[in-house]
Order: structure tokens, then C-alpha cells, then sequence
């Protein structure tokens, strides 16, 4: 299986995606011990667990290449990239609904009107409006939130 | 080096000529530096969703751990834990972000 020019070349490519997700995974989890904030620590977390996770798995398919292995680390990636952006958006949600957000290091708060947050102290920056829109009919508010039960 | 690396069962699969071991090493001592990062994050944090969001990072540093063992070793044996990983990665954190949003009410 392995073995030949083409092994080799597949090998390098494949130490190569390791090693970029092992830095992705070691640059987010100095984010993650760094950082001031919640919504900042998130932002460092999130990426790896895209990108991350997808140049491990190309990696991991390049070296062991069994249609196996590639058929279970494509499943890793699909999964990955479905849930991790939803785990992401309700960290953040729930964060700012229960006022975990450091709003001095808020630049820009486009929901301050929309979930009942006050508005950043000393107004807005210039070129910033608070936009004025109604919640669509439906959206869900911070509120009104009831628990949905079959 | 290559003693440690046939010790640890490491030597007789190289990611791609003589420097694999170092590489291989490197690596582990990277991820290992960011389960530490993490893990600190993860008991200091102050909310719980700091915790979250440090045991999300976890997860994905557990899975670059086992992705690099099964190309090191060339085994298919630990490919499911990456599954599983992703899976009960999101349920955990989806449920105690819902946990926390109601917390405060």
C-alpha cells in the first residue's frame, strides 16, 4: 500500500495537513487561554474546529488510504462542519442573552435593540447606526423564548 | 531517537523519510501544550460557557491526537473515536448552552 514515488509524495502531503491542523489546534487553544472574553475565546475556538478538523482528516485519509479510513474520516468532516457552527452560534447566543459579553469590548452591538440589551455607553461610533427594524414575525425574542414541547 | 520511537511503536511507520520521528514528536509535544492551554481555560474560566467553548477546543484537540495516531501507525482501529468525538462534542455543548440561557431567568 504504501511504498513507491506516489506513497512518498502522498506521505509529505499528508504530514503536511497533520502538522498545519496540529498548529490550527495549538493556535486555538493559546486563544482560548489568552483571551478576555467569551465571544473572543469563541472565536479563536471555532476555527480548528473547521478547518482544523478538516486538514487532520485529509491528513489522516493521504496516509493510511484504505477506502475505510476515507469513508470514515469524510464522515468526521461532514459531521464536524454541520455541528460546529450551530454549537458555536448558541455558545455565543446564550452568552449574550445572559450578559456573559464584556460590552467595553464591543465595537459594534447590532442587537442591543433587537434581544433588550442597553446600548454602549457614550452612543454609537460614528458611521454605526442602530437600524430600527422590527424582529421578523416569528423570530424568536429573548423573552417570549417558551420551551417547545411535543 | 529512534529507539524511544520503535519503544513507543512509533518507528516502523515514517509520515515521510528520516525526519518523521522529530516530526512526530513535535506534534505531540504541540498538542500537548494545547490540551494544557486548554485544560487550564477550562478549569479557571469564570462562566460555564467559557468552560464550553475550552472543551469544545478539547475535543479538537483530541481529535488531531488520534488523527495523528492512526497516520502514524497506519491503523483504522481508533477512526470511530473520531466519529464519536464530533458527535458528543456538539450535544454537550448545545445542551449546556440551552442550560445556561434558561439559568438566568
Amino acid at each position: 500500500m504504501s511504498g513507491g514515488a506516489v506513497g512518498a509524495v502522498l506521505d509529505v502531503l499528508a504530514g503536511l495537513c497533520l502538522g498545519a491542523g496540529v498548529l490550527l489546534a495549538l493556535v486555538a487553544a493559546l486563544g482560548v487561554l489568552r483571551l478576555p472574553d467569551v465571544l473572543t475565546r469563541l472565536h479563536a475556538a471555532a476555527k480548528p474546529q473547521a478547518l482544523g478538523v478538516v486538514l487532520v482528516a485529509v491528513g489522516v485519509g493521504l496516509a493510511v488510504r484504505t477506502p475505510t479510513a476515507i469513508g470514515v474520516v469524510a464522515l468526521v468532516v461532514v459531521f464536524q462542519l454541520v455541528t460546529a457552527p450551530v454549537a458555536a452560534h448558541m455558545v455565543g447566543r446564550a452568552a449574550y442573552r445572559t450578559g456573559k459579553v464584556r460590552r467595553d469590548l464591543l465595537l459594534v452591538d447590532e442587537l442591543s435593540d433587537l434581544e433588550g440589551g442597553e446600548a454602549p455607553e457614550g452612543g454609537l461610533p460614528d458611521g454605526c447606526t442602530v437600524h430600527d427594524a422590527e424582529p421578523a414575525p416569528g423570530a424568536p425574542r429573548a423573552d417570549h423564548e417558551e420551551p417547545r414541547r411535543a | 531517537m529512534t529507539g524511544v520511537l520503535e519503544g513507543l511503536g512509533l518507528g516502523g511507520a515514517s509520515v515521510g523519510g528520516g525526519w518523521s520521528g522529530v516530526l512526530v514528536l513535535l506534534a505531540g509535544a504541540a498538542l500537548l501544550v494545547a490540551g494544557l492551554c486548554v485544560l487550564v481555560r477550562a478549569v479557571v474560566g469564570p462562566t460555564v460557557l467559557d468552560r464550553v467553548v475550552a472543551l469544545d477546543a478539547l475535543v479538537v484537540v483530541l481529535v488531531a491526537a488520534f488523527g495523528l495516531q492512526a497516520a502514524v501507525t497506519r491503523s483504522t482501529a481508533t477512526l470511530p473515536v473520531l466519529v464519536v468525538l464530533a458527535l458528543v462534542g456538539f450535544v454537550g455543548s448545545v445542551s449546556v448552552a440551552r442550560f445556561a440561557a434558561k439559568e438566568t431567568r
